[in-house]
């Protein structure tokens, strides 16, 4: 065991296999954030590189490195949090390695075809190989392939190692969720030309992705992440984590049919999606409640700052930008003006940062410490923390700075294009080149600056926090 | 600890596990009597063949908002299909559209991205001038959007090397995608005009 150094000695087999996930997560991070600072420069600038590389490239790696990089940060928190909760080495390391191994070649494959070959004639052929056309879910019929196939040997992994060892109350919501998690995505895993029917099964995967099985399995981590950093005590974490899946499904399950007012399915919907999805925010009330009631009544006294940080920064994100920025335009009433506006990007950017950006920065923080030999990573570090403080704040500021500009030009594109000139598509360009759309679009670009300055601190500071720090991790004590 | 049932953690072990089976099954439920509803050649997703006939998109006084509404022949491209060509037809045009990535710049069903204008009525725009013009302006236009751009915001469409076969594909779908019943989506739009 070596203090203040990164050393892999510092950890065990699963968080080894983790660490590698993280790396990778994090490249893809900034992938994510340069190619939307491109995508974000192209609607103020529409001639940059104009026919080379256009928006739909831009925009399509932007919103795939996001899901992938989350993704991996996902797998790799489970990983890392393996033997700790089934207390026996991981089962089955070497197929993990080798999971690992291809599901990386095949990101990066997947991306080399998207930025130089980027799209193909209408065949079979470009949906096998080149580009599946359809929005999150872009990748290669071969890669949804290899991609099942690493999630099954992740599965694997987890479930054998929680067999062999412990169960627990975290691990059991968590292997459950996986499952769905993995089977949901088959939905997605086909063609029909009917675009009703296509667009039916693909909010199966996107929404209960997102909106179901993604929230209970951070919910997981979050769980796992009191009891770690604030010594919370097992049995109440474990109690809010099934008050908070019979929440999250309760509402999410049926929300989904917030979208399903517009694609062709029957008018039902509109009431059915419109009610339970207007319920989706309740869970994520709770776990506000749950964590900054448990936060206080530990006086904030936790084993890592920025991790405790970035969880506090999770549990409001997730309320804002899941919960009021989604239920804002959630009713069929108000939705039908906003659908498919600068609207949904301001709920998708505070969403996806709130919800999940946020808990995974958390674990980075987690496996930063240990990696480096538990060091010391609560108050009083050296510099007194700015990197992390800093990042921390320009990344919270720059994604709320984007939210908001992003909101302001939706209102004027459903006032101007959808309630005035009726959606045609001069009134779809009227709304563009409204001054008030512009100036949207100039302070998204200004504060996605400030997030990219954000990421740049963020992995500065992964890469040096604890360096050379000789103080072991606060001892928390753990409640009874 | 505590005896109280709303503290419980059997309980609510138990609660989530009843509500999340319940809730999946009611979804499933619905599912099983959504698909067919939604299938082609039902009331609100018409057989493909229905390029052959004209559509507009007419307020509805019951319902309160626009429906497609499937009127007289109106041939695309003067030329008769039977539902297995027009299957043909718009197969191949959607998955143009897939190839070629179009849902990164626009929406269709609202559902994409926002670089570019929804293509749920694209069929039925004024853009197109009225129905005698709208067929080969289309097709100019997605062969070589570059020149035949119509919008002062600076951007255009790339080419996207689109062949005439291919753009007449494309414009099929559009045409079929036109006339779903997407319960009054979207809004307010104003159609083009079509003779007789």
């Amino acid at each position: 065991m070596s203090i203040g150094v990164l050393d892999s000695n510092n950890l065990n087999g699963g968080q080894k296999l983790a660490v590698k996930y993280f790396c990778v997560a994090v490249i893809l991070f900034v992938a994510q954030i340069l190619f939307g600072l491109i995508s974000g420069l192209q609607f103020i600038m529409p001639d940059l590189f104009f026919n080379v590389l256009d928006f739909n490239v831009t925009r399509m790696v932007h919103i795939n490195a996001m899901v992938v990089w989350l993704l991996m940060g996902f797998i790799g928190s489970v990983y890392w949090l393996l033997e700790d909760e089934a207390g026996v080495e991981t089962v089955g390391l070497v197929l993990g390695n080798l999971a690992f191994w291809v599901l990386t070649a095949a990101v990066t494959v997947v991306v080399l075809v998207y930025l130089f070959v980027q799209v193909g004639p209408g065949d079979d052929f470009t949906r096998w190989f080149v580009n599946e056309g359809r929005e999150y879910i872009e990748a290669p019929r071969w890669a949804d392939i290899g991609i099942v196939v690493c999630i099954l040997i992740f599965f694997y992994n987890a479930a054998a190692t929680f067999m062999k060892g412990r169960w627990s109350g975290i691990s059991g919501v968590l292997i459950l969720d996986l499952v769905a998690l993995a089977g949901i995505y088959l939905a997605g895993m086909f063609y029909t030309t009917n675009i009703s029917v296509d667009q039916f099964w693909w909010w199966w995967v996107i929404h209960l992705w997102v909106e179901a099985t993604w929230e209970v399995l951070v919910g997981c981590i979050m769980a796992w992440g009191l009891i770690k950093l604030l010594g919370v005590r097992r049995k109440i974490v474990t109690t809010w984590l099934y008050i908070e899946v019979a929440l999250m499904f309760g509402s999410g399950i049926l929300g989904l049919g917030h979208h399903y007012f517009w694609i062709g399915t029957p008018e039902y919907w509109l009431t059915i999606g419109g009610f339970f999805s207007a319920l989706e925010p309740v869970p994520l009330v709770a776990m506000v409640v749950h964590s900054v009631y448990d936060s206080g009544v530990h006086k904030f006294k936790s084993a890592n700052h920025p991790a405790m940080a970035w969880l506090i920064a999770h549990t409001f994100g997730n309320f804002f930008g899941a919960g009021v920025w989604g239920f804002m335009h959630t009713l069929p009433q108000i939705n039908l003006y906003t659908h498919g506006t600068q609207w949904s990007a301001s709920h998708g950017h505070l969403a996806f940062f709130g919800a999940y950006a946020t808990i995974v920065i958390a674990v980075f923080y987690i496996a930063v410490q240990k990696w480096r030999g538990d060091v010391w990573m609560s108050g009083g570090l050296s510099g007194n923390g700015w990197k992390w403080k800093w990042s921390l704040g320009l990344l919270n500021m720059g994604v709320v700075g984007m939210t908001m500009a992003l909101l302001i030009s939706g209102y004027v594109q459903s006032f101007i294009e959808r309630a005035i000139e009726g959606s045609t598509w001069s009134g779809y360009f009227a709304a563009q080149v409204h001054p008030w759309f512009v100036q949207g679009m100039n302070w998204r670009m200004i504060f996605g600056l400030l997030t990219a300055v954000g990421i740049v601190l963020l992995v500065w500071d992964l890469l040096t926090i604890g360096k050379g720090e000789t103080r072991t991790r606060q001892e928390v004590p753990q409640d009874n | 600890m505590t005896s109280k049932w709303w503290a419980n953690e059997e309980f609510w072990r138990k609660m989530a596990v009843w509500v999340t089976a319940g809730m999946l099954l009611v979804l499933i439920a619905l599912t099983f009597d959504t698909i067919p509803k939604i299938s082609v050649g039902s009331e609100r997703v018409p057989a493909y063949s229905v390029i052959n006939q004209r559509i507009d998109y007419v307020f509805n006084d019951e319902r309160n908002f626009q429906v497609p509404v499937i009127g007289k022949e109106q041939l695309l491209f003067g030329k008769k299909l039977n539902e297995e060509e027009a299957e043909a037809m718009v197969t191949w045009g959607k998955k143009i559209i897939q190839g070629r990535n179009c849902i990164n710049c626009h929406t269709l069903l609202g559902n994409g991205a926002y670089y570019a204008p929804d293509l749920t009525k694209a069929w039925l725009d004024p853009n197109w001038g009225n129905s005698n013009t709208r067929e080969a302006m289309m097709v100019n236009f997605l062969m070589d959007p570059v020149t035949n751009y119509m919008n002062d915001s600076g951007r255009k469409m790339p080419n996207m090397n689109i062949s005439k076969d291919e753009a007449k594909a494309i414009i099929a779908f559009l045409k079929w995608m036109s006339s779903i019943d997407t319960n009054g989506f979207p809004y307010n739009f104003k159609s083009i005009g079509q003779e007789g």
